[in-house]
């Protein structure tokens, strides 16, 4: 009996895997691809961790593989740059048990330092991509890529993007079906890349990617469908629904197994169709494939853009045949015109530099990018580093938020883990005053991702230089998932925590401190005596996220309005919970307050007090 | 019937995917096809969010656009205001009558906009919910969302009791009493 659930692009991936009979999962959460890892640790026949960071998650998958096990890693996009290294080779070894990479990118940048597209990473890898369209592809395609794994002997990535990921369709569950573990036998031909056992690979992996360029017009994901042939449309993954929207009458080539591409069956539909457009979102991986082989009178990139995400409307606009353009009001399309133009030239507000503000409403709309929540202990940090005028290098999580108005305190972002090593490369280029009035900010999780390497480097390095570790207990921008310091697993099993602070201590750092992040004088003192020391220190600033499970808010925050003097001084970290009344005092938000008392303690007039709920 | 187009708007942590999840469910228990999308990560911590939820015989896209949404749910107005180009000409905002500042505004960057209901009203045809005030004296002040809910119903065409087992099998067990009573409130 089948039963029909309604699944997120990532609980469908996670299903398939589960139904291929997958017995091994890691990953690194990542926004858009945190959800696939979160599904699959339901599933007890599974078994899913979260990894360090997703080298280890790959390398993970890989060795499960090799042990004769069906392997999954997932990651974001950003994150298959880091598991770039193990990913590479990995194609030149092959598989045992099939194994999939899962790469979710994010179009349009919800939720990410850069937009890149991992078709170009897997290309560059020689690995074989499936592109789902929906969840119920996410769900099929993951399963067809455990087979093609085993049947071509290569991962397989399956790619996503944060529409596909994040959006729910319906999905037809069917049954697990076990698989046996493939027999182990040394091979260390292929299973030792040295020099003179990688060079004999190679020769397979080229061959390998042929054969199934040649199969891939045979394959049921890689399907015409002809309609109208005065327009045709080479498309794959969340565009394709685009074109169904806006253009039902046109012929599509809707391709399933986007690298690498099949050939004879482009070139047959490409003769068939008068007009031929390549809708792909981000870069022209397909397009320039397709001109490669003289099919010159492909449109693509020339009026369909490498920035942010793609729309039906998007279509309706820009490709003349399109005959729907009055469905969508002309109002709404002129406006939506204007902000892709705008969004693809890069002209957006500063304060909406933060995230995908892309609707373009009236410009009397003030932005409202994303802030710290009421009750953030990094706001409470960051409030004594600005007093202080201290810069920081920073990191990736919640805590970049610190970069924006009225925080100000974090001046570069670059990714996971690079904070530590962007202030010992400015301490190396400028020398040890020019850091005086610089830390690095990173939090637990990333830290623990590969801010420890770089921690390791300051020591051996002999730099000098202050590290605040923004200790919240969690991953918290992607939505609270245990890592290596927080003493809990993805499957929710209680283990050993690893200790920030013995561990920074092992390294040969003499000065770790732990204050609480609330502890506005500790904090003072500490930031002023640590940036003036002549050798590495840590500071471990402690508090949980607010968001985190379990943590409760005994007291709230309540305006005194006859002892305020309307100096503002409580107003200057922009908690959310906090507005100016028209007379200069202030209001609380009852709703908006977890009683952090951060206001309460910047007043010098006793004219917030904190009060028990 | 054609696809219907649904749009619910907030401020993140306001509850935007837990009210498009039960639109969701609503849909595939009355057997139609549906589509929802939704924005997790940074954009969520008390940023500008908006979920879609598209449902009728065959769902193609998982987004609503621009001039094509026959629903608009706004948790607060400012969002409503910002999101009104999505609406048809003859289409519906459901709005609760709330103001949450944006940081732009705390910081005096930028300026609430006067007469918000007023513009919406001039606009598209606008139902108000004083939600959040009702939800408070209710003493559950977090389930303002479906208060709003209740009153956008009456523009969804679902029957008042699929409603009900939608909300009683989607929200955590021990709000379910809470959140019928915020729905039988917002439906009034």
């Amino acid at each position: 009996m089948s039963e029909k659930k309604i699944l997120l692009g990532n609980e469908a991936i996670a299903r398939g895997a589960y139904e291929a009979g997958v017995k091994v999962s890691a990953a690194y959460p990542g926004t858009p691809s945190t959800e696939i890892s979160e599904a699959i640790a339901k599933y007890e026949e599974v078994y899913a961790e979260w990894s360090p960071n997703e080298k280890v998650a790959a390398e993970v998958a890989i060795g499960a593989s090799i042990a004769g096990a069906r392997s999954m890693c997932s990651m974001k996009h950003v994150g298959v740059n880091v598991a770039a290294d193990p990913l590479f080779t990995a194609a030149y070894a092959g598989v045992g048990g099939g194994m999939v990479v899962v790469a979710a990118d994010d179009p349009g940048m919800y939720s990410s330092q850069n937009e890149q597209d991992s078709r170009m990473v897997a290309r560059a890898a020689m690995i074989p991509v499936l592109e789902p369209s929906d969840s119920a592809e996410a769900k099929a395609f993951t399963k067809l890529a455990f087979d093609l794994s085993e049947a071509y002997d290569t991962p397989v990535m399956v790619r996503s993007t944060t529409r596909l990921s994040h959006s729910q369709g319906i999905v037809e569950l069917e049954e697990r079906r076990e698989k046996e573990c493939v027999p182990y036998e040394r091979n260390t031909a292929k299973y030792v890349m040295m020099p003179g056992n990688a060079i004999k690979r190679h020769v397979v992996v080229e061959a390998r990617m042929k054969k199934l360029a040649e199969d891939a017009c045979a394959m049921s994901v890689n399907r015409a469908e002809y309609r109208d042939t005065a327009v045709g449309f080479i498309t794959g993954g969340i565009p394709y629904q685009y074109v169904r929207e806006a253009m039902p009458e046109a012929s599509v080539l809707k391709l399933g197994l986007v690298h690498p591409l099949p050939r004879k069956l482009i070139e047959e539909f490409a003769s068939k169709v008068e007009k031929l457009y390549i809708f792909e979102e981000l870069e022209p991986v397909i397009e320039e494939q397709v001109k490669s082989w003289g099919i010159l009178k492909a449109v693509g990139k020339e009026i369909f853009t490498v920035q942010g995400e793609y729309s039906a409307n998007m279509i309706r606009q820009r490709v003349p045949e399109c005959g729907s353009r009055s469905d969508s009001g002309a109002a709404g399309q002129a406006v939506s015109g204007a902000a892709s133009e705008k969004a693809a030239s890069g002209e957006t507000a500063p304060e909406s530099g933060m995230s995908g503000q892309r609707s373009m409403a009236p410009a009397s709309v003030p932005a409202r990018p994303p802030i710290l929540c009421p009750g953030c202990p990094h706001r409470s940090v960051y409030s004594v580093l600005n007093r202080l005028k201290i810069h920081a290098a920073g990191d990736i999580g919640c805590y970049t938020l610190g970069a924006v108005a009225p925080l100000s305190v974090v001046d570069t972002t670059i990714c996971m883990g690079s904070s530590i090593s962007t202030l010992h490369g400015m301490e190396k280029a400028r020398g040890k005053e020019y850091i005086r009035d610089w830390v690095a900010v990173i939090g637990d999780s990333t830290f623990m991702h590969t801010g420890i390497n770089s921690l390791m480097n300051m020591v051996y390095n002999q730099s000098c230089g202050t590290v605040v570790i923004l200790d919240n207990s969690t991953t918290g921008m992607t939505g609270h998932q245990d890592h290596a310091a927080t003493g809990k697993t993805l499957k929710g099993e209680v283990v050993p925590a690893i200790d920030i602070l013995s561990l920074c201590r092992s390294l040969g750092i003499e000065h770790v401190y732990e204050i609480s992040a609330f502890d506005l004088e500790g904090l003072e003192e500490a930031f002023r005596r640590e940036t003036k020391r002549d050798a590495v220190s840590v500071i471990v600033t402690k508090a949980p996220c607010v968001l985190l499970k379990g943590v409760t808010f005994p007291n709230k925050c309540v305006p005194i309005p006859e002892k305020c003097r309307k100096c503002g001084a409580c107003l200057r970290p922009g908690c959310p919970a906090l507005t100016k009344n028209e007379d200069g005092t202030i209001s609380i938000d009852e709703t908006m307050c977890n009683g952090c008392g951060l206001c309460a303690k910047l007043c010098r007039l006793d004219a917030i007090e904190v009060r028990p709920r | 019937m054609g696809v219907k187009n649904i749009m619910i708007v907030g401020v993140g942590g306001q509850g935007t995917l837990l009210t498009s999840r039960i639109l969701g469910n609503l849909a595939i228990h009355a057997g139609f096809d549906v589509k929802l999308s939704e924005v997790h990560g940074m954009a969520q911590r008390g940023g500008s969010v908006v979920t879609f939820v598209r449902y009728g015989e065959e769902v193609a896209e998982p987004i609503v656009e621009e001039g094509c949404a026959d629903v608009l749910i706004a948790f607060e107005k400012l969002e409503a205001l910002r999101y009104l180009h999505f609406l048809k000409e003859d289409g519906v905002v459901i709005v609760n009558d709330w103001r949450i500042d944006p940081i732009t505004v705390v910081t005096g960057a930028a300026q609430y906009p006067e007469g918000i209901l007023d513009t919406l009203k001039a606009a598209r045809k606008t139902v108000v919910v004083e939600a959040t005030k009702q939800a408070v004296e209710m003493g559950a002040p977090k389930a303002f969302n479906v208060i709003v809910l209740g009153a956008a119903a009456r523009y969804m065409g679902f029957e008042k009791e699929d409603w009900h087992h939608v909300i009683e099998t989607t929200v955590p067990p021990r709000t379910v009493e809470v959140n019928l009573k915020a729905f039988e409130a917002g439906y009034q």
